[in-house]
């Protein structure tokens, strides 16, 4: 190749900081990975069923754009009675491939070359990325640890500036499990309102809470002209590999996403959407039993981790706990490969997840009972060694 | 007797792992250790937690020669007791696994193992079906057991996943 064919967008995109650590452990035997961001579980049986009875069949063809309109009737129905927010199945709501999708398209609906959307870290390594693919500006902000991780209204009001188009907002995140309860997001509310910003609410994890009743961002006072809601069945339905997630939105919004979602993409895979048709009639006491097991695993990880030195405070939801490593000296870069190497266990550096998650590891609790069992053992070891 | 959620918690936790250690149940359900053997004493003590047993798949132990039947027994149900005096004298043999008293075409689902299909043929001419009060029994054999009491026994429960994810 004589011209560089690779254009300057592509080029400027850095490599997944989570990327080496999978190069790094793929390689090894005896693994115990807490490294996974997705759950253990398979997807419920009912809705596997669901999807070979759509093939056999025959629903092999296209949907329509926005997904089968069965599928946005059940969406609509499942978001008014789970979450108590109202939106129209014919107009405001898109079946996307996978959250993910949903992001994206969102994020080229919106922004205009150098418009700047504020990404609270620690985040999901691909929300900058993707504001810097749509040619925005991914202004960043740090939620800290001495606030559970959650962000202060009065550190959005720092960045915000006149090219501010958006807030990108993750409850219950990942990677540090926080979740925001309805006065927090009352305050974000208002900062949105007072600056007149979008919020993209990623709320893939809403169905994951364990202790606080869960409150979507559109149900905050006037907050559902402003909120572009970002959903799907990866995380609560089990359905990681589906690649099925929705995004909701008012109808300006959406009818312009739409454009994008039917040149980019076309429409979801039709077969995962009849699976998820099924996950959302008869999914739910499957959801109910994996959030059952997943809040058993949350106390029993956080308090093991907090046994063995490692401070961390209890997650309102996702699946993973965050805990400090600081009081060891190491880097979280250090700690997690020496971990992986010395004791085989996977967990990821919080610093791929932003500055502010430096000092601390991610660590998955979506896998059995055994593993958490068998990875505190090794992290104990690993502790009292280079202690 | 109402359960606390607390305690309806470690029941649930002990019936699916009844070797769990203590302490790690006690996180589990965000308790101290002392008060989480306490409870489950005292569950045991008011036999909600009846017995600690396992789960064997006998289809891979070889040359085990046992087998199950379950057996739909219709009876006569006596003043007074019900189907209660009924159901106590069946359940008394020690080849009877378990009894239950059942909705529909008949009263009660006997299991009854026994090492052979002799065996248990005697068990039910002889036994079973020569009480008053049964009227009569259908008996149907367990030919291989996939799932037993939750278990699938031939499962391949690997994980799938890649190591390392976002």
């Amino acid at each position: 190749m004589k011209k560089n064919y690779l254009s300057k967008k592509a080029q400027a995109l850095k490599p997944s900081g989570i990327r080496r650590f999978f190069d790094l452990a793929a390689g090894m035997k005896g693994v115990v990975s807490l490294g996974v961001g997705e759950p253990d579980f398979v997807t419920p049986w009912t809705v596997r069923e669901a999807a070979i009875l759509s093939i056999e069949q025959g629903y092999t063809s296209y949907s329509a754009n926005a997904g089968l309109l069965e599928l946005r009737k059940e969406i609509a129905s499942y978001m008014q009675k789970q979450f108590n927010v109202a939106y129209s199945p014919s107009t405001e709501i898109i079946v996307t491939v996978g959250a993910s999708q949903a992001i994206d398209i969102a994020m080229r609906t919106i922004l205009d070359p150098g418009d700047e959307v504020i990404i609270i870290e620690p985040c999901f390594v691909s929300y900058s990325p993707m504001v810097e693919m749509a040619d925005g500006v991914p202004v960043h902000v740090q939620a800290l640890k001495e606030n559970d991780f959650k962000i202060l209204p009065s550190q959005l009001e720092e960045v915000i500036t006149e090219k501010t188009k958006a807030i990108m907002l993750c409850s219950p995140n990942n990677p540090t499990g926080s979740m925001l309860n309805k006065k927090e997001l009352e305050d974000i509310a208002e900062i949105a309102d007072k600056y007149d910003l979008l919020v993209i609410a990623d709320e893939i994890y809403a169905e994951l809470v364990y202790d606080e009743e869960y409150t979507s961002l559109a149900l905050i006072n006037g907050m559902r002209e402003r909120t572009i809601l970002i959903s799907g069945f990866s995380k609560g339905f089990a359905m990681t590999g589906w690649r099925l997630g929705f995004v909701c939105a008012p109808e300006e919004i959406t009818q312009a996403m739409l454009k994008i979602h039917q040149y980019a993409i076309m429409c979801a895979p039709t077969m995962a959407q009849f699976a998820a048709i099924e996950a959302l009639k008869n999914g739910r006491s499957d959801v109910e039993e994996m959030v059952k097991s997943y809040r058993r695993r949350r106390n029993y990880i956080v308090q093991s981790f907090n046994d063995m030195g490692l401070t961390c405070h209890l997650p309102g939801g996702a699946f993973y706990a965050f805990p400090s490593i600081e009081s060891t000296g190491l880097s979280s870069e250090e700690f997690a490969e020496r971990l992986l190497l010395e004791e085989s266990v996977a967990v990821v550096p919080g610093n791929v997840f932003g500055a502010s998650g430096e000092g601390h590891i991610r660590c998955s609790y979506a896998t059995s009972m055994e593993q958490l069992q068998e990875a505190v053992k090794r992290m104990k070891q690993f502790i009292e060694k280079i202690s | 007797m109402k359960l606390t959620e607390k305690e309806l918690e470690i029941v649930e936790i002990l019936e699916k792992d009844a070797r769990i250690h203590t302490d790690d149940l006690a996180k589990m359900v965000q308790l101290s250790l002392p008060v989480t053997k306490e409870i489950i004493k005292k569950l045991e003590e008011q036999k909600i937690i009846v017995k600690y047993t396992s789960v064997i798949d006998w289809g891979k132990v070889e040359d085990h020669s046992g087998l199950t039947a379950m057996i739909d027994v219709k009876v006569t149900p006596q003043r007074g007791v019900g189907f209660d005096e009924i159901a106590e004298r069946i359940y008394r043999y020690k080849e009877v696994k378990s009894v239950y008293l059942m909705s529909g075409a008949y009263d009660l689902s006997v299991e009854i193992e026994g090492k052979s299909m002799n065996e248990v043929a005697h068990f039910v001419s002889q036994k079973l079906s020569t009480l008053d009060s049964v009227i009569s029994t259908t008996t149907h054999f367990i030919l291989k057991k996939y799932k037993h009491d939750g278990t699938i026994f031939e499962s391949d429960d690997d994980d799938k996943r890649i190591v390392v994810s976002p």
